[in-house]
């Protein structure tokens, strides 16, 4: 026969180790959150205000490989280089759903576009983009097409676009695309018509 | 508080400093140098309680069709038709059916086979039909009658010289130090037919010898002034003598015709040797290596392991086709893209031709670089970040021949281009080629046959314009 006092003691141990339990499950829930958010440094940026038009953007398509042209109603504020930011972040929506044709990570995001006359784009991307884009020369060069071409189409007066990323020159992309220069819009573009399947 | 007296803070000092060395990196890496008629590579070796071991996969990649599988603890090869199976921490295997006995036990680390090293003299031969020549203590691997031998003769004129004959071109690296001149043969299946050590009565050139250690040979020249060390007759001979005044003991320049398979790669701005007439010369450059691991194919396959057994399945393709082939590396190694493009560019090479993997999509895929439409020179100088641009007509038409004989081969195959480095670096014609998977997915990039395939219809599309290249048929 167990003693009762025993049997208490034994009880009552059992209820603390299941409470330590559940207590240690939702800390390490808490954590594993609190370390999602800090990872997604997205800007919260304000919605766009103002009429919707319509945009042409050139969104790439992983399972053809080349460039596909996609009419999008966005709201496009009156500056050029407000307009320039809005059509690359209306683009960059697209690649970070999970249904994207060419997903890019849900962090990836602009910071901003300068617009130098004349001619010169230069699009500051942040870290996640390229930190995390899948590596490899088509699928990079897809990215960097896409970017370009949508600038150029919907903003006149881009003649060539230089990438960075977090404010700085970044060799690659992913390894593979040279971000160290401009990218001349006439040269993307015909890269891409004769890419097109 | 008490202080530490002189006695004892001197002994923790010693202490201490003996830690430090005691955990400081034990110098050069073991390496393993392996010379064969179709390839000259170098391997890691790495210390496994007390044996030395290499990775099977790795030796017998470069010479054939080879392709391995690890299941648990069992772990098997096919090399071309031979078949071998080990397991782990055991020493039996079966080599083509037949038992075979390791002298240490064979492991499995990360998928890899790894062998010990003493076994190689009778395990090699099992696989390969060939006889191997083994300098144990200085790893130093020979793979059928490709060693060179050298002989030297003395000539006592004024001043007096020392001519080293080889049986083929040499490339050492020469240093010279206080009273010495080394050569050190990395990459040359150098042997010494004779004493190890030669004596001179002179007063300037005293003594020459070979020494042979970690995958290299070394011939050491002892002087009583300094040196100067010439090439001549193809890189076959090298003359020794004293430097005249006004002449600087230095690395000569490389020879003009050295050897035509398995080139050593050239250090870094030094020019590429001059491929023999009629076999024009074409650059093969594996993306990425070194730290640089390119894309994450899967976990445990980078693009910069399946960029290097493609470049050398591609290699063996066109030496078949009448090529002189220049791997810009033959190992896991960090290769600068301005590096590449200087050894290309002074190369004058007919192709480059860049290789890389990637796991989305399929077939294979040819570039060309992507250059502003009016980057042609106006003058004198080239923009190093347009120096393509003469070249790119005739890269097309090298992309297109690789394409048409890719789809020749039944290989789905499709053409674009790319701000890709360094295409655009490059004065000679250059496209690069993505490998990307076959009908049977991801895995089909790290298989032999695949990349077979690719390479040979890559080595038919260039050899397609063999009258523009002049190659002998």
């Amino acid at each position: 026969m167990i003693p009762r006092h025993l049997l208490i003691g034994v009880v009552v141990l059992l209820v603390i180790v299941l409470s330590m339990g559940v207590y240690l499950r939702d800390v390490s829930r808490a954590a594993t959150e609190r370390q999602r958010l800090a990872e997604d440094n997205r800007p919260v940026m304000p919605p766009a205000s103002g009429p919707t038009e319509t945009v042409t953007l050139f969104i790439a398509d992983d399972t053809i490989g080349a460039l596909r042209s996609q009419p999008a109603q966005i709201p496009l504020p009156e500056g050029r280089q407000q307009r320039a930011e809005e059509l690359l972040r209306a683009l960059l929506q697209i690649y970070t759903r999970p249904d994207s044709p060419h997903r890019l990570a849900p962090a990836a995001d602009l910071r901003s576009v300068y617009l130098v006359d004349p001619g010169d784009a230069v699009v500051d991307m942040n870290a996640a983009f390229a930190d995390q884009h899948r590596s490899g020369i088509l699928t990079e060069q897809l990215t960097v097409n896409s970017v370009v071409q949508t600038l150029a189409f919907n903003v006149p007066g881009i003649n060539r676009v230089r990438i960075l990323v977090e404010g700085d020159t970044r060799e690659t992309l992913a390894g593979h695309a040279d971000l160290t220069q401009f990218f001349d819009v006439n040269a993307v573009t015909q890269a891409s018509t004769q890419a097109a399947p | 508080m008490p202080s530490a007296t002189p006695n004892t803070k001197s002994s923790l000092t010693v202490a201490l400093a003996l830690l430090l060395l005691a955990g400081a990196p034990s110098g050069e890496q073991k390496k393993i140098s392996i010379y064969s008629s179709v390839a000259t590579y170098n391997l890691p070796v790495v210390d496994r309680a007390g044996h030395e071991y290499v990775g099977l996969l790795e030796i017998l990649e470069p010479l054939g069709r080879v392709s391995a599988t690890a299941a648990g603890r069992r772990w098997s090869l096919r090399y071309n038709n031979a078949d071998c199976e080990f397991v782990s921490g055991k020493t039996r295997g079966k080599i083509r059916g037949r038992d075979f006995e390791l002298p240490a036990p064979f492991l499995v680390e990360n998928s890899r086979g790894l062998v010990p090293l003493s076994s190689l003299s009778t395990l090699l031969p099992r696989f390969l039909g060939n006889s191997v020549t083994f300098h144990e203590a200085a790893r130093r691997l020979f793979i059928g009658d490709v060693a060179i031998q050298v002989s030297a003769q003395f000539d006592v004129a004024n001043p007096p010289r020392l001519v080293l004959t080889f049986t083929a071109p040499v490339n050492p690296t020469i240093a010279t130090e206080p009273g010495k001149l080394k050569m050190v043969f990395s990459r040359e299946p150098i042997v010494l037919p004779g004493n190890e050590s030669l004596s001179f009565s002179n007063t300037v050139i005293t003594q020459a010898s070979f020494s042979e250690s970690n995958g290299a040979a070394e011939l050491s020249i002892a002087a009583t002034a300094p040196l100067m060390a010439r090439f001549s007759d193809n890189g076959r001979t090298i003359t020794v003598a004293a430097a005249s005044s006004g002449e600087l003991p230095s690395v000569p320049s490389p020879p003009e015709v050295p050897a035509v398979s398995g080139q050593p790669v050239p250090p870094p701005g030094n020019p590429a040797p001059a491929p023999p007439p009629g076999h024009p010369l074409v650059i093969v450059d594996p993306a990425h290596g070194g730290g640089e691991r390119g894309a994450a194919l899967s976990d445990t396959l980078p693009e910069k392991a399946v960029n290097l057994g493609f470049a050398r399945l591609l290699r063996a393709e066109l030496q078949g086709r009448g090529f002189s082939v220049l791997l810009l590396r033959e190992d896991d190694e960090t290769v600068t893209l301005d590096q590449r493009a200087g050894i290309a560019n002074a190369a004058h090479a007919a192709v480059y031709i860049s290789l890389h993997a990637d796991s989305q999509g399929g077939g294979v895929r040819v570039c060309t670089a992507m250059l502003p439409p009016d980057s042609s020179a106006k003058g004198p100088f080239r923009s190093w970040n347009t120096a393509q641009a003469s070249a790119l007509p005739v890269s097309q038409s090298v992309a297109s021949a690789v394409l048409s004989a890719l789809q020749k081969h039944q290989i789905p195959a499709r053409g674009y281009s790319a701000s890709l480095r360094p295409l655009n670096n490059l004065l000679i014609p250059a496209i690069a080629v993505e490998l990307a998977p076959g009908p049977n997915g991801v895995s089909d990039l790290a298989s032999a046959n695949y990349q077979q395939k690719a390479a040979a219809a890559i080595a038919d599309g260039v050899s397609s314009l063999r009258d523009r290249f002049g190659v002998q048929p």
